[in-house]
C-alpha cells in the first residue's frame, strides 16, 4: 500500500478544492467536537458531585411566616414544629436550617486565621442548625463529635452571633490545616471571636454550584444555632427509608395543625433531593445535552460530506479505475486506494484540527474560565474522526472496486 | 432570464434528490442552531427601555473605610441609606429614585386565597415617571407620601388580576404584613428585560407584584432581598445607619451636559463627605447609563455566549460541507454546462444559473432553519431559567434568518460555480 501513496498524492493535486474542503471540514469538526466533549465531561462531573446528604430520604420545606413575630415567638414555634415533625410515623429526624446543600446559592463567609487578618485565607459556605441537623442530613462524621443541645444558640433575624463551636467539612479542615490537625483548632469567619472545630464531616457540599463555589469546592461549616429568622426558616426532614412520599404528604399537614400563620408555597415550598438536584444542575445538564447533540450532528454531517465528495470522485474516475483494473489491479487494490486517499486527507485534516482545537480551548479559557483541554480528548477525537472518515469512504470505495475492467474500453 | 435559471435549478435539484436533501439539511441545521442561540442572545442583551435608557444613570461612589483599600478598586455597586437619601433630597437630576427589593406577606381579604409572599419593590415616588411605567388604573404616589411614610401601595396587573379579578381596585385596602395599605394604582403589563434597575434579585426576573414607598418599608422593617455589602461595624439592626450599601439609586439626566454636571456633583459630594470624615477613601465616582451598567455587570450568562459560538462553528462546518457537495454537484454536470457554453451561453450567465441554484438551496434551507429555530426556541422556553419565557423570535430575527441562509449559501456557491464556469466547452463536447 505504501507504494500507492505517491500516485495518490499526484491525483489529489488535481482535486485541490475538494481535498482541501474535506480536510477543512475534518479539522473544524475535530476542533469543535474535542472542545464540546471536554465541556460535556466537565458538566457531567459537576452533575455527579456528592452532596453528603442522604438524598434518597431527605426533603426540604421552605417555611415562611405569615405574620410579624418576635424572635422569641418564632423560636417557640420552630421548637414546636420540630417536635411535631419528629413525631410523624414516617419521619426519622428533622432540623431547622439557614440553607441546605445544592440549594443553588446561599450564605458564605470569608475565613481568616487571626481576627485582624485583611486578606482572607479562604471562603466557606455557612449552615446553621441544631444538634439534629447532622443526623437529619445524613452527614458522615469522620472526626470529633456532634453539637450538644446546650450549645445551640438562638439566632434572630440578621443577628450577628458567632457560636464558639463549629463543625467543618473535611475539605475545609484540610484547606485550613493541611497537616490533619484541624480538630480542636480555631478560626475566624468574619467575626471578632473565634470558632473552635469540634467535629469534621465528609463530604458536605456547598449550597451553590457557581464558579465561585467550584473554586472553594466542598468547603462548608455548620454553626450550632436555631435560625429564628422572621423571613422564614428551612425545615430539613429525613424520612424513614421508603417513606419519603408519605412523609412529604404528612409534614405540611402536621405543620399547619401547629399553626396556620405560615406560608409554604404550594408550588415549590416542599422539594425532595431529586427536585433540588434537578433545579441546581439544570443549566449544566442542558448544556451537556446541547453539546452532545451538536457533536453527533456535526459528525454525521461530516461523514455525509465525505460520502458525497468521494462518490463524485469515484463517478469521475470510473474510466481510470477500469484501466487500472484492466492492467491487473485487484479489487482490493482499488479499495485500498480510496481508503488510503481518505486516510491521507484525514491526517492532514486532523493535524490542522489539533492546532485549532487547542487554539479554541485557549480562547475559551480566556473568555469563559473553562479548564485546559486535556490531551486524551484530542487523541480520542483524532481516532474518532479518522475512523469516521474510513467508515464514510467505505461505501463509495466498495462501489469503485466493483467497477468492471470493461469500463476502460467504453467511450473515447 | 431568471425564470429560466430557476427552472434549470429546480430540474437539477430534482435530479439528485439525496445530494439536494443533504445540502438543504446542512443549511437548515446550521441556520436553525445559529438563529436559536442568536435570538436568545438578542433577547438577553436587549435594551430594557428603548429610547429612554440613554438618559437614565446609576450613580456610584465609594463610602468605605481604608480596610483592604486598593487605588484601582471599583466603587461599591449600591449606595448606603445616608448617601442615597442625601442624593435623593439634593434633587440635582430631573428624576431620582432610591430603591431596593424585598418580599412581603399579603393577607387577602378574600378568604378563598391563602396568605402568600409577594416580591416587592420599595422605592421613592419618581420610580414611576422616570421609568415611564404604564398604569392601568390610578397612579403612583408622590414625594409627600414618601416623606410621611404613607401606607400606600401600587400593584402589578398580575397581582390585581389574582386579588381583585382584574377590576379597578384603587381606593381599596390591602393587608400587607398585618397592616392596611391603600391601593393607589395598578400597573399595566410591564417587564423590562433585563431587570436592569435591580440585578441583585435576578437579572431577568419578572417585575414585582407590590410597590410601596421605601420609607414605609424601612419603618415597618419589611424584609429586604438582594445584596448587602458591609464594612467596618457592618450589619446592625438599623439599616439606616449601618455601614452597608444595599440600595440602588437611579437618576434621569436628559443631556450630556447634565450628566457631566451630575458627575461633578458626585465628586463634590464625595470630597465633602471625606472632609467631614464619613468617607475615608479618595473620591471615586461612576455614572454609567443603563447599557453601560448592564455591560459592567455582564448580565448575559456566559453559557449563552458559548452556545452562540458553538452554533456558529456548527454553521461554518455545515457551509464547508455545502461547498464540497455543491462542487461535486456542479462539476458532475460538466457535460451539460459545456453544451450550454457551446450553444452560446456566456460564462457570466452560467455563473448566474449556478448561483440561482445555490440560492434556491439557501431559501429552502432557510425555511427549514426557521422551523428548526422555532422548535429550538420552544425547547428553550421549556427550560426553567428565568429568561426562558422571553425566548421568542421577532420579525427582524425572522427576516435575518432567511437573509443569513441565502447569503451563506450564495457565498458557499461562489467557489463551485466559479470552478464549474472554467470548464472549456470543447473538451466536454469531445469527450462525450
Amino acid at each position: 500500500m505504501s507504494l500507492q501513496i505517491k500516485p495518490i498524492l499526484v491525483a489529489l493535486r488535481r482535486h485541490k478544492a475538494g481535498t482541501l474542503l474535506i480536510a477543512v471540514q475534518i479539522a473544524l469538526t475535530l476542533a469543535i467536537v474535542c472542545n464540546a466533549l471536554f465541556i460535556i465531561h466537565q458538566r457531567l462531573a459537576t452533575l455527579s458531585e456528592r452532596s453528603g446528604v442522604d438524598e434518597a430520604n431527605v426533603f426540604v420545606i421552605a417555611n415562611q411566616w405569615a405574620v410579624d413575630w418576635t424572635t422569641q415567638q418564632i423560636d417557640a414555634q420552630v421548637r414546636a414544629d420540630m417536635l411535631a415533625l419528629r413525631q410523624l410515623p414516617g419521619v426519622r429526624n428533622a432540623a431547622p436550617s439557614t440553607g441546605y446543600p445544592l440549594q443553588g446559592g446561599g450564605w458564605d463567609n470569608f475565613i481568616t486565621m487571626t481576627p485582624d487578618q485583611i486578606k482572607p485565607t479562604t471562603d466557606s459556605a455557612v449552615y446553621m442548625g441544631d444538634e439534629h441537623l447532622l443526623d437529619t442530613l445524613g452527614l458522615r462524621l469522620v472526626a470529633g463529635r456532634n453539637f450538644h443541645s446546650d450549645e445551640v444558640l438562638v439566632m434572630g433575624t440578621q443577628q450577628a452571633l458567632v457560636p464558639p463551636q463549629v463543625i467543618v467539612s473535611k475539605a475545609l479542615a484540610h484547606r485550613l490545616f493541611p497537616d490533619g490537625s484541624a480538630l480542636g483548632k480555631s478560626f475566624y469567619a468574619m467575626a471578632a471571636s473565634p470558632s473552635t472545630i469540634i467535629g469534621i464531616v465528609d463530604p458536605l457540599h456547598r449550597q451553590g454550584a457557581s464558579p465561585w463555589d467550584k473554586l472553594h469546592a466542598g468547603q462548608s461549616l455548620i454553626w450550632p444555632a436555631r435560625p429564628d429568622d422572621a423571613r422564614g426558616v428551612f425545615y430539613i426532614v429525613r424520612a424513614k427509608p421508603g417513606q419519603l412520599a408519605a412523609a412529604m404528604r404528612e409534614a405540611p399537614k402536621a405543620l399547619y395543625a401547629q399553626s396556620r400563620l405560615r406560608i409554604i408555597d404550594p408550588k415549590d415550598g416542599i422539594q425532595d433531593y431529586a427536585q433540588i438536584r434537578h433545579r441546581v444542575f439544570d443549566s449544566d445538564r442542558g448544556m451537556a445535552i446541547l453539546m452532545g447533540i451538536i457533536s453527533a450532528v456535526l459528525l454525521a454531517i461530516t461523514a455525509a460530506g465525505i460520502v458525497g465528495l468521494t462518490s463524485f470522485w469515484v463517478g469521475q474516475r470510473r474510466k481510470q479505475i477500469g484501466i487500472r483494473r484492466a492492467l491487473g489491479a485487484t479489487r482490493g487494490d482499488i479499495l485500498g486506494y480510496f481508503l488510503t486517499e481518505n486516510l491521507l486527507i484525514g491526517i492532514g485534516g486532523v493535524l490542522a484540527g489539533v492546532v485549532l482545537a487547542f487554539g479554541i480551548n485557549l480562547w475559551m479559557v480566556s473568555q469563559f474560565e473553562t479548564a485546559r483541554l486535556s490531551l486524551a480528548y484530542v487523541a480520542s477525537g483524532v481516532v474518532l474522526l479518522l475512523l469516521l472518515g474510513q467508515g464514510a469512504v467505505l461505501a463509495p470505495a466498495v462501489r469503485a472496486s466493483h467497477v468492471s475492467p470493461v469500463e476502460a474500453t467504453r467511450s473515447v | 432570464m431568471f425564470a429560466y435559471y430557476l427552472d434549470l435549478a429546480l430540474r437539477s435539484l430534482r435530479r439528485n434528490k439525496a445530494l439536494t436533501a443533504l445540502m438543504v439539511l446542512a443549511i437548515a441545521l446550521g441556520i436553525g442552531a445559529s438563529m436559536t442561540t442568536l435570538t436568545v442572545l438578542h433577547v438577553l442583551s436587549g435594551d430594557p427601555l428603548p429610547g429612554r435608557s440613554g438618559s437614565l444613570y446609576y450613580p456610584q461612589m465609594d463610602p468605605r473605610d481604608m480596610d483592604g483599600y486598593k487605588p484601582q478598586d471599583d466603587p461599591p455597586e449600591q449606595v448606603t441609606w445616608i448617601d442615597g437619601m442625601a442624593l435623593l433630597h439634593a434633587k440635582r437630576a430631573r428624576y431620582q429614585a432610591l430603591m431596593t427589593g424585598g418580599a412581603v406577606p399579603i393577607q387577602p381579604a378574600n378568604s378563598a386565597i391563602d396568605p402568600f409572599f409577594e416580591d416587592a419593590r420599595y422605592t421613592s415616588a419618581d420610580f414611576f415617571p422616570m421609568f415611564d411605567v404604564p398604569f392601568l388604573f390610578g397612579h403612583g404616589w408622590n414625594a409627600a407620601d414618601d416623606g410621611a411614610s404613607a401606607h400606600v401601595v401600587v400593584l402589578s396587573r398580575k397581582l390585581n388580576d389574582k386579588l381583585f379579578g382584574g377590576k379597578d381596585s384603587t381606593g381599596q385596602m390591602l393587608r400587607v404584613d398585618d397592616m392596611a395599605f391603600r391601593i393607589v394604582g395598578v400597573l399595566d403589563s410591564w417587564r423590562p428585560t433585563p431587570h436592569f434597575y435591580d440585578l441583585y434579585t435576578g437579572s431577568y426576573s419578572s417585575e414585582e407584584g407590590v410597590f410601596v414607598p421605601l420609607t414605609t418599608a424601612t419603618d415597618m422593617k419589611f424584609t429586604h432581598n438582594g445584596s448587602n455589602d458591609c464594612w467596618g461595624k457592618g450589619q446592625s439592626d438599623n439599616m439606616k445607619t449601618a455601614t452597608c450599601t444595599w440600595l440602588q439609586l437611579w437618576v434621569q439626566l436628559d443631556t450630556p451636559a447634565e450628566a457631566a454636571a451630575y458627575r461633578k456633583f458626585l465628586l463634590n459630594y464625595s470630597s465633602e463627605q471625606k472632609a467631614l470624615g464619613r468617607f475615608q477613601r479618595p473620591p471615586n465616582v461612576r455614572l454609567p447609563d443603563v447599557m453601560g451598567w448592564l455591560d459592567y455587570n455582564k448580565v448575559v450568562p456566559s453559557d449563552v455566549h458559548l452556545q452562540v459560538w458553538l452554533a456558529f462553528g456548527f454553521l461554518l462546518v455545515c457551509l464547508v460541507n455545502t461547498v464540497g457537495l455543491m462542487l461535486a454537484k456542479f462539476l458532475r454536470r460538466s457535460g451539460e454546462l459545456g453544451i450550454r457554453r457551446a450553444l452560446g451561453a456566456s460564462r457570466r450567465s452560467l455563473f448566474a444559473q449556478l448561483l440561482t441554484e445555490a440560492g434556491v438551496v439557501g431559501l429552502v434551507g432557510g425555511s427549514g432553519g426557521l422551523l428548526l429555530a422555532l422548535l429550538g426556541l420552544w425547547l428553550v422556553r421549556r427550560q426553567p431559567s428565568d429568561y426562558a419565557a422571553l425566548a421568542y423570535l421577532d420579525l427582524p430575527m425572522l427576516l435575518a434568518t432567511f437573509a443569513a441562509a441565502v447569503v451563506a449559501t450564495l457565498l458557499a456557491g461562489l467557489l463551485p460555480a466559479w470552478r464549474a464556469c472554467l470548464i472549456p466547452p470543447a473538451l466536454q463536447l469531445k469527450s462525450n
